[in-house]
């Protein structure tokens, strides 16, 4: 029972990461094509400048989550993804310094060299997120001993002993691309106003078309690559829910988008839960294994084999509680006093 | 090169680089709000730019404290997975509940201190500068309690896959170990923080500059580095150390370099430790005094190594002894010049004292020597224990890593880091460059505000 809790109160903090900096890391990835003069770069950046840093704990606090929940499974990932994981690093360090420090030297040059490299910065991260997120899905070479090491790519091709790209996560990654430019395209209209807000209202159409097709793929993918995914929701068909909910927060985020009559705060929830269920059918796709392993099922890491005791993880959830009633607090109100449009002349 | 050693360096080089910047701020924390309750007492518009100026700096490191620190969080995975594996359930929790309760925290009401300024009252300005501060705060402790399980384990017990399991949560958080290093620790973030504040005001009389500002920044700056000088060594220095000679005597053993059990031990002022032959080569010894620190009795035997078999003494003896020997000298620097200091400023004197303007000056850099000695002292003094006597260096290290990809990250890191550090070295300049004064701030700087 405590397990289970703990592999939803991971997921959620796994979500929340991925909605709330996703949004910034689209508005990163968009960046070079949406904002092109001065003043759109600085209203873009203000709109995710208050609330970044913040959005990036969730990835910590989520990581420290798993270590003392799942110690396992955080040994043997990290340790498994090691040269993507320092890739990762290396990139969140060169996202975090470039957007913090653009408008610390006045050189139009400083500038645009800090802008490209917080761009890419931004897009790779988000293709490093979807690769990782599908390689979970596909399942890692787990030796019995609950270790394994990926070489970024092989052959390209998914099979027992796959690198960390190959055609399958390499979808994974275009689809996280593309769904998270999307979200940041809707925050930028919801926090933009004039030409920025509508040229980002109008990239948001395309990105739309291109979020669906990739949807349907990954998921005819998945089904290809890995059978197995559907048999939690055979042996529970209410669970079809979820990807009924993927398909209606796609078709909401398109009717709120729409030029005529835009509700830009709805179509960016719609985004929000677009995420959220993605990442649930995922989940409730390889559970109660957490880490599937393509040498046989005996050497999946389960649920119930990367537990901590129980003593921690009762513990824990005291703790656990309070502190995310705590941090939930915070959130509210560094959001709330940022709402509404950024100012264009507001700017650090 | 063995991947241990790969491992060990990387998580040794990226760590001491992190806590470069957490030490200024944590310290910067503290004397900001003592900036900040002056100018909400007297209304005085020269405390707040001074507080504004400090701001400016804090936030330049804060944010390379933050990006350095996120490696510091998965590298107990990608690195130690072995460690991670079985220690998860307990230092799992200080680290994760780090995240929960101060990062968020920090993050939240750093942007307000730094940007709100125009929009809220003057008194939750202050607070939202009392809440930096104590975010950065609980963050060193979770940290800290987080290392002194690895040197002390306390409350837990073992599950028969071998995991650690964790008994009290209270015990865990009120670990004796973490609240002594946590005083020295901090201590030693404040002497930081003070020293920078001192030798910022020293650098603008001495070129004549900000002449107003330079007197709130010395004052300031040497009365805190004054009180934190003297802490450092009593009591917080003073405990730390007995509690290492009671709870890792072959840590102490070569800290001091004594190789022999011995009654009336001395302590080794300078020397070179010689692990062939088993002394201190070119002593410059006290006889006695290191019985008394430890024991308060001259007449104590101090176990020497001599008392450890030999697999269980600290592999790099050299380093960890020099290390601590310059940690413990530069404490003794640090008292004396502040108390000089703080004498001059008490006779009125220390405005126009050029020599001691140029010894604050150029004492800025000691403390962060200091406290990585200190830290290389703690964790070198650690080994050959990755978790002090039950878990092996050995045995924690992630094998499935190849020495080649650690040796490749490892250069990676130090590549970028050297970026990192130029940036830093040029903003921090340009910022002191500026000043705190607003008519110095170009219409340039009024925007990048
Ligand atoms: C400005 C920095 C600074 C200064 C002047 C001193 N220390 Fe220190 N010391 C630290 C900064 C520090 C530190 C970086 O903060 C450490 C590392 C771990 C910790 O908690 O504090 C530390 C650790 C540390 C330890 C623990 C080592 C271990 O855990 O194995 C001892 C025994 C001392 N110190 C003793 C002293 C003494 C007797 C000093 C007297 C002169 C002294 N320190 C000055
Ligand atoms: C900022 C302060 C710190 C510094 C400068 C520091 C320094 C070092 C050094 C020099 C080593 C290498 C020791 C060796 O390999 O012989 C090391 C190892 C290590 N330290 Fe620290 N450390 C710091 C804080 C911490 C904290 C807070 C933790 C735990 C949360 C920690 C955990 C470790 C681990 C896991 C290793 C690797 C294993 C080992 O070699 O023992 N360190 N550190
Ligand atoms: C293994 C050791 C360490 C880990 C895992 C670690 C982790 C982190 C992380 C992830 C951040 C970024 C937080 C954010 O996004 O806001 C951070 C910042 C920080 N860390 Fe560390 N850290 C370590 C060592 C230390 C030590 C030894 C101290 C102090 C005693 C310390 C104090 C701080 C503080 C005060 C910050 C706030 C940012 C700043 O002040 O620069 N850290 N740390």
């Amino acid at each position: 029972m405590l397990g289970f809790i703990w592999f939803w109160l991971v997921a959620i903090m796994i979500a929340a990461y991925v909605i709330l900096d996703g949004f910034d890391l689209g508005v990163g990835a968009l960046l070079l094509f949406l904002a092109r003069s001065e003043p759109d770069r600085r209203a873009a950046l203000a709109s995710i400048g208050p609330v970044w840093d913040g959005n990036e704990v969730w990835l910590l606090a989520g990581g420290g989550t798993l270590y003392f929940a799942f110690p396992l499974l955080y040994a043997s990932a990290f340790s498994g993804f090691y040269l993507p994981l320092m890739i990762v690093l290396w990139l969140l360090i060169l996202r975090g310094v470039s957007l913090e420090l653009r408008n610390h030297l006045d050189l139009g040059v400083w500038r645009a060299l800090l802008d490209g490299v917080f761009a890419w910065a931004s897009a790779l991260l988000a293709v490093f997120f979807g690769a990782a997120l599908a390689n979970v899905l596909r399942g890692v070479p787990l030796q019995p001993d609950g270790y394994f090491f990926l070489p970024l790519w092989t052959n390209w091709r998914p099979g027992a002993y796959p690198g960390i790209l190959d055609w399958y996560t390499v979808i994974g990654g275009l689809l996280a691309l593309a769904a998270l430019a999307l979200h940041g395209a809707l925050w930028l209209t919801v926090k933009t106003s004039g030409a920025l807000e509508r040229r980002a209202r109008q990239m948001a159409t395309p990105l739309w078309a291109l979020v669906v097709a990739l949807t349907a793929a990954s998921l005819v993918a998945t089904i290809a690559v890995r059978p197995a995914t559907l048999n939690n929701y055979f042996n529970h068909p209410v669970t079809f829910i979820v990807p009924a909910a993927v398909a209606a927060s796609l078709a909401a985020m398109w009717l709120y988008n729409r030029s005529q009559r835009p509700q830009p705060m709805k179509a960016f929830l719609a985004s929000c839960l677009y995420l959220f269920f993605m990442l649930a059918g995922a989940c409730w796709g390889v559970y109660p294994s957490l880490l599937p392993a393509t040498t046989g099922a005996a050497n999946d890491i389960t649920l119930t084999r990367a537990l901590s005791g129980p003593h921690t993880l009762a513990v824990g959830l005291v703790w656990w509680s309070f502190g995310m009633a705590l941090a939930t607090a915070y959130v509210v109100f560094v959001y709330a006093r940022f709402r509404g449009k950024v100012d264009a002349g507001e700017t650090h | 090169m063995g991947s241990e050693l790969i491992h060990r360096l990387q998580f040794a080089f990226t760590v001491t680089f992190h806590y470069l910047f957490p030490q200024l701020t944590m310290g910067l924390g503290l004397l900001i709000v003592a900036l900040k309750t002056v100018a909400l007492k007297t209304g005085s518009e020269e405390w707040d730019r001074a507080a504004r100026f400090w701001g400016r700096i804090f936030a330049i490191n804060f944010v390379f404290g933050v990006v350095t620190g996120i490696p510091m969080e998965f590298e107990f995975g990608t690195n130690w997975a072995r460690f991670a594996r079985l220690s998860g359930g307990v230092i799992g929790q200080p680290l994760a509940m780090e995240g929960v309760f101060s990062f968020f925290l920090e993050s939240a009401f750093l942007g307000l201190f730094l940007y709100g300024e125009k929009r809220i009252s003057r008194l939750l300005h202050w607070f939202s500068a009392v809440m930096v501060f104590v975010g950065s705060w609980i963050s060193g402790f979770f940290i800290i309690v987080t290392d002194a399980w690895m040197q002390h384990p306390v409350a837990y017990a073992r599950l028969p896959n071998g995991q650690f399991e964790v008994l009290s949560f209270w015990r865990l958080l009120l670990n004796p170990w973490a609240l002594l290093q946590y005083a020295h620790n901090m201590t030693g973030a404040v002497i930081t923080g003070a020293f920078v504040m001192a030798a910022v005001g020293a650098f603008y009389l001495l070129e004549g500059r900000n002449q107003s500002y330079a007197r709130i920044f010395l004052k300031v700056g040497v009365i805190a580095g004054m009180i934190a000088s003297f802490v450092i060594i009593f009591p917080t220095g003073d405990a730390a150390g007995k509690y290492v000679a009671r709870n890792q005597p072959a840590a102490i053993a070569a800290m001091e370099g004594l190789f022999k059990s011995t009654t009336g031990a001395p302590i080794v002022i300078l020397g070179q430790p010689n692990e062939q032959t088993g002394q201190i080569d070119n002593p410059i010894a006290v006889n006695d005094v290191l019985s008394y620190l430890i024991y308060g009795t001259t007449r104590a035997e101090v176990e020497g190594l001599d008392q450890f078999p030999r697999d269980q003494w600290p592999t790099a003896l050299p380093l960890l002894f020099y290390a601590y020997h310059i940690m413990a000298g530069l404490g003794t620097w640090f008292a004396l010049l502040m108390t000089v200091a703080a004498f001059l400023l008490w006779r009125k004197r220390l405005y126009t004292a050029r020599w001691a303007l140029w010894a604050l000056l150029l004492s800025f850099p000691l403390p962060y020597i200091a406290n990585t000695a200190g830290w290389m002292t703690a964790e070198l003094g650690r080994q050959p224990w990755l978790i002090y006597g039950l878990m092996r260096t050995s045995a924690g290290y992630s094998n499935m890593v190849s020495a080649g990809n650690g040796l490749f990250t490892l250069l990676g890191f130090m590549g970028l880091y050297a970026l990192l550090g130029l940036l830093f070295t040029v903003l921090i300049y340009r910022e002191i460059a500026r000043g705190p004064e607003p008519a110095a701030a170009t219409a340039e700087a009024l925007h990048a505000d």
